[in-house]
């Protein structure tokens, strides 16, 4: 474990001392570039909360991401017009302020995760996959015919929203945010594994019928993990909105579970930074590998063959070798 | 992938006495990988195609794909103008793209010329003095089908569209010109390769005539089982589904439908002779209206770059609106919206020789503005 | 709208016809699933190689019967080479893995066949000895093509019943589905049988693509949302279970053709004519998804799975 720590501090450092480096040569891009890595980080722990720990393949976390994102955009965009959303006897006003939207997009997911989970973990293995990816794609669907809030089309906010003291449009200090967000994240993941909630889950994925035997029912320990997975997931799709100042029915569709599992199994799953290396590789081949040629996603494809066949346990298991037994 | 020539283009322009300043950057973000790259590859290779014929060596255009995802077009947006600080963004195919990139690249003080998507919430209210659509306003092709429809006397039209706005737009652009009645309305699914369904409710609904927008994929799936289904009522429909990309793929298919464009390559001006003639000898394939209005939307630009520089953002501004180029289209004027006023013709596809393409029949819509240029406050 | 009885029969048969499709797709990802534990996203290239070579084929040759011949060996031919060069060294690994290996053999193959094709659609037509419609009993108007694929759809269902039930391949594959190590034991050449079954899943996709191919449009990216659906069918219908592909095609076929038509009229019935339109297919393109959400809450192994 030791040695992995090492890496993940060098991959972090990476991670926040580019965007430095990019702010002193003037590449803003790079900039919005390792920010976006970082949410992508962020929704990829999330992720790996359930696939990792709880061996629970989850191939609709498109839902939360794209709850994140459209909790931001509607909260936006009211308060872009000064209308406030009225959903029944509730008048809610709009909002820009960041904290507000990551709140309720955390909150939204969490109700969300809590259906979504109830009904799905019933099932396990395949079946849990495809229930999943069924809840995702109702949402996509339902979005792009969603004409109240753009369709297809989706909603464009013109300006970021505001952090109490801080200037958002700015791009340093926008991934400041989001780092240290990924931050904090990364810190209640590892403090999670080491608790008796952690251990119980990881327990759960390896025998339920043990865990039961002990008094704990698995599907009660699955559920709040998968809740807890779902409200990290929204709050990336929320910043991802915000990066973007644009949100779409695309952020729900099947090919963004994909895009988050496959770079969460690209750096190592169940490694903590697994996630957090997966998103900055992935970043980097999509920039890279795009300028080289018009069929870059062949390359990209063999690339990840690749590390299927001879990087088993990802990027962090290749670095830092097989991962020993949990104690 | 990037053009660049830059060497003798200083030395012409300080002889012709304008300010050289350091030429004109262009960024394009247009779709080139997946399903929809065949247009995207289109308005590229109609844009550069005028680009060389130009001459200029002072004009440096970053091509990139944005693989027709809304979030990838921002995130090439923001490329194009932090790290290549180009002066005017163009390319963009489809209008859920076009909405996620070209509202907050305007707010940061960039031009943009439309090659090809014209979403309504940029022409009205909406409108921005630095947006220009060289294209069409997404009703205007639908419009003119539907004023071919009266004109053709039908008076009981079946009509669908997929489920998103664009779709809601065409038939909203049909209703507004045509004056019969509806036989039916649906919505289909987005992606939607299977129309059995909706053809039988075609053929028990009575109707004399259908209109249908259903772009690439889908329109090529529903007019072959159309075709199949002897229903033998007659179709009208916007152009996208009869460009020169397409029709090959639809075959005998579309044979004799009417189609409503903007262009097409027996327009009778030189300009479109003679870009008709040097896109199928640079790339070996008939231009398609995307090749047409990418070749529209590059000579706009030229023509804006002889008589300002980008530098002086209210010159450059007032030389685009002018729009003094030669138009494969023939005539061409901007509307108080910055989008064009122009003739939409009706055209029937044709078989020459081995190869399917369209023939003009006649104007649709003449001199046509879209609805919404009086809502705008330009 | 009104609705005759007839116009309802001939709705029901589209749904029947569109999930016969299906089936053919979602047979061979069933079975692959069920003999080797391999999920396998890139079920719809295969689907998109037997439409391109179907296309291609018929292009040059003019022959619509030597086009599906080509189909079915190019997609068998990809298939196996999938399975000899990549997919067996993951029998033994976790979906995880499957799922991100097959996922790149998705981009490979989708932008390969662009390289190699360029990006504009193909042309395939319906032959012409199928093409037209035909009277039906009840004075039903059908496609002449839709029925033969019905017909061609149940005799390969047909087929698969006697190929798993009464050949020795058949009890290879069953025996396999209940324990590698025995059928290893029993002398069987595993490897050799997993590659078999493979080609043969990837040659219906193969069929399936051509199939549908001649009545729709021949592109790139064409099998993903087909590979969805084959998804959901084969997770209703119980992984593993032929029969199971088999019934949850022609529900899901049915769910989607049938919810196309009536959810929009049941929304007319209380909203102006647009706005039920929208909302109506709005409901529509949700209706499988919620179909076997549904199925899985009341039986959490779909159909027609095993128990666990």
């Amino acid at each position: 474990m030791k040695r992995e720590s090492l890496i993940n501090l060098i991959l972090l450092g990476l991670l926040v001392g580019f965007p430095v480096w990019a702010m002193f040569s003037d590449e803003p891009f790079f900039i919005t570039l390792a920010t976006k890595a970082a949410i992508l980080a962020i929704a990829g722990v999330g992720l790996n909360l359930v696939i990792g720990q709880g061996g629970l393949v989850s191939f609709g976390h498109a839902s939360f991401f794209g709850l994140g994102g459209y909790s931001m955009g509607i909260l936006a965009s009211h308060a872009q017009t000064y209308e406030p959303l009225v959903l029944g006897p509730l008048v809610i006003d709009g909002s820009q302020s960041m904290p507000i939207i990551w709140l309720v997009a955390m909150g939204v997911s969490a109700v969300a995760a809590l259906l979504i989970g109830a009904l799905s973990l019933r099932t396990s293995g395949v079946y849990f996959i495809m229930i999943t990816l069924a809840f995702g794609q109702m949402f996509y669907y339902f979005t792009i015919s969603w004409s109240a809030y753009g369709g297809e089309d989706g909603l464009s906010i013109y300006v970021r929203n505001t952090f109490p003291g801080l200037n958002t449009l700015d791009p340093i200090q926008f991934f400041m945010i989001v780092f240290v967000l990924l931050l904090l994240v990364l810190g209640f993941c590892a403090r999670l594994r080491g608790s008796s909630f952690g251990l119980a889950l990881n327990a759960a994925r390896q025998s339920s019928e043990r865990v039961k035997t002990v008094g704990i029912e698995p599907f009660r320990i699955q559920l709040a993990a998968f809740v807890l997975s779902g409200m990290i997931t929204g709050l990336a799709g929320a910043l991802f909105a915000d990066l973007n100042r644009f949100v779409s029915p695309s952020m729900f569709s099947w090919q963004i579970s994909g895009e988050i599992m496959v770079f969460v199994i690209m750096g190592g799953v169940a490694r903590l930074c697994g996630p957090v290396v997966g998103a900055m590789l992935f970043i980097v081949l999509e920039h890279v590998l795009g300028g080289l040629s018009e069929f870059w996603h062949i390359y990209l494809g063999f690339l990840l063959l690749l590390i299927v066949l001879f990087a088993r346990g990802g990027i962090v298991g290749l670095l830092a070798g097989r991962e020993k037994a949990h104690e | 992938m990037r053009l660049k020539v830059t060497a003798i283009a200083a030395v012409l322009m300080a002889a012709s006495g304008i300010s050289a300043a350091e030429g004109l950057k262009v960024g394009m973000i247009t779709t080139l990988s997946g399903g929809g790259a065949g247009l995207g590859i289109d308005v590229r290779d109609g844009f550069m195609l005028a680009i060389s014929q130009s001459g200029l060596t002072d004009i440096d255009v970053v091509i990139e794909d944005d693989q027709r995802k809304p979030e990838i077009a921002v995130q090439l947006a923001d490329k194009m103008i932090q790290s290549e600080k180009v002066d005017v963004l163009t390319g963009i195919i489809f209008s859920n793209l076009a909405m996620a990139v070209i509202p907050s690249s305007l707010a940061q003080g960039k031009f943009y010329l439309s090659p090809n998507a014209g979403p309504s919430q940029l022409a009205g209210k909406g409108c921005h003095e630095d947006y220009f659509n060289v294209a069409w306003q997404n009703d205007t092709l639908h419009e003119a089908a539907g004023a071919h429809a009266n004109e053709t006397g039908y008076k009981n039209s079946f009509i669908l569209a997929p489920n998103y706005p664009a779709g809601k737009d065409a038939l909203t652009g049909y209703k507004r010109q045509y004056s019969g009645e509806l036989a039916g309305e649906l919505f289909t699914k987005l992606g939607q390769t299977d129309y059995a369904s909706e053809i039988a409710q075609i053929r028990a609904s009575g109707a004399d005539s259908v209109f249908f927008f259903l772009p690439g994929g889908m329109g090529i799936s529903f007019l072959k089982q159309y075709a199949d289904s002897d229903i033998g009522l007659p179709v009208v429909g916007p152009a996208f589904s009869f460009d020169q990309g397409i029709l090959q793929a639809v075959g005998d298919a579309a044979m004799g439908v009417k189609n409503t464009s903007q262009w097409n390559k027996d327009l009778d001006n030189p300009t479109n002779a003679a870009f008709v003639e040097s896109f199928s000898s640079e790339y070996g394939r008939l231009p398609s209206l995307y090749a047409s209005q990418g070749f529209d939307t590059a000579n706009l630009l030229i023509s804006a770059m002889a008589s300002a520089d980008v530098s002086d953002k209210d010159a450059f501004r007032e030389a685009l609106r002018a729009a003094d180029f030669n138009s494969t289209r023939g005539q061409f004027t901007f509307a108080n919206n910055q989008h064009p006023i122009q003739d939409i013709y009706v055209r029937e596809v044709v078989l020459e020789g081995d190869v399917y393409t369209n023939k003009t029949l006649g104007v649709a819509l003449e001199n046509h503005s879209d609805a919404y240029a009086v809502e705008c406050g330009l | 709208m009104t609705m005759t009885t007839a116009l309802l029969a001939e709705q029901v048969l589209n749904g029947i016809q569109f999930g016969i499709m299906l089936f053919l797709m979602a047979a061979g990802l069933t079975l692959v699933f069920g003999v080797m534990g391999l999920i396998n996203l890139a079920h719809g290239s295969l689907f998109m190689i037997g439409a391109f070579a179907a296309a291609a084929v018929a292009g040059a040759t003019g022959s619509f019967a030597i086009a599906l011949v080509a189909a079915l060996a190019a997609a068998a031919a990809a298939g196996a080479l999938m399975e000899i060069l990549v997919l067996r060294r993951l029998y033994t690994r976790d979906h995880l893995d499957q799922v991100l290996a097959t996922f790149a053999l998705i981009l490979i193959f989708s932008e390969g066949t662009r390289a190699v094709f360029g990006s504009f659609p193909l042309f395939l037509n319906i032959p012409d000895a199928l093409s037209g419609t035909i009277i039906l009993p009840g004075g039903i108007q059908y496609s002449l093509y839709r029925l033969s694929l019905i017909g061609i759809g149940l005799l390969v269902a047909f087929g698969l019943y006697l190929l798993i039930t009464k050949t020795r391949l058949g009890i290879q594959v069953r025996a396999g589905e209940n324990d590698r190590e025995m059928i290893a034991a029993l002398g069987v050449d595993i490897s050799k049988l997993y590659t078999i079954v493979f080609a043969l899943g990837a040659a219906l996709a193969g069929l399936a693509g051509a199939l549908v191919g001649a009545i729709q449009s021949v592109q790139v990216g064409m099998g993903e949302p087909v590979l969805i659906l084959a998804f959901v069918v084969i997770v209703i219908g119980g992984i593993g279970s032929i029969k199971g592909a088999f019934v949850g095609s022609i529900l899901v076929g049915l769910t989607d053709t049938l919810g196309g038509i009536f959810l929009p009229m049941f929304f007319d019935v209380f909203m102006d004519k647009s706005a039920a339109a929208s909302a109506g297919s709005a409901l529509a393109s949700m209706s499988i998804y919620i179909l076997m959400a549904v199925v899985l809450i009341v039986r959490p192994s779909g159909l027609f799975g095993a128990r666990t």
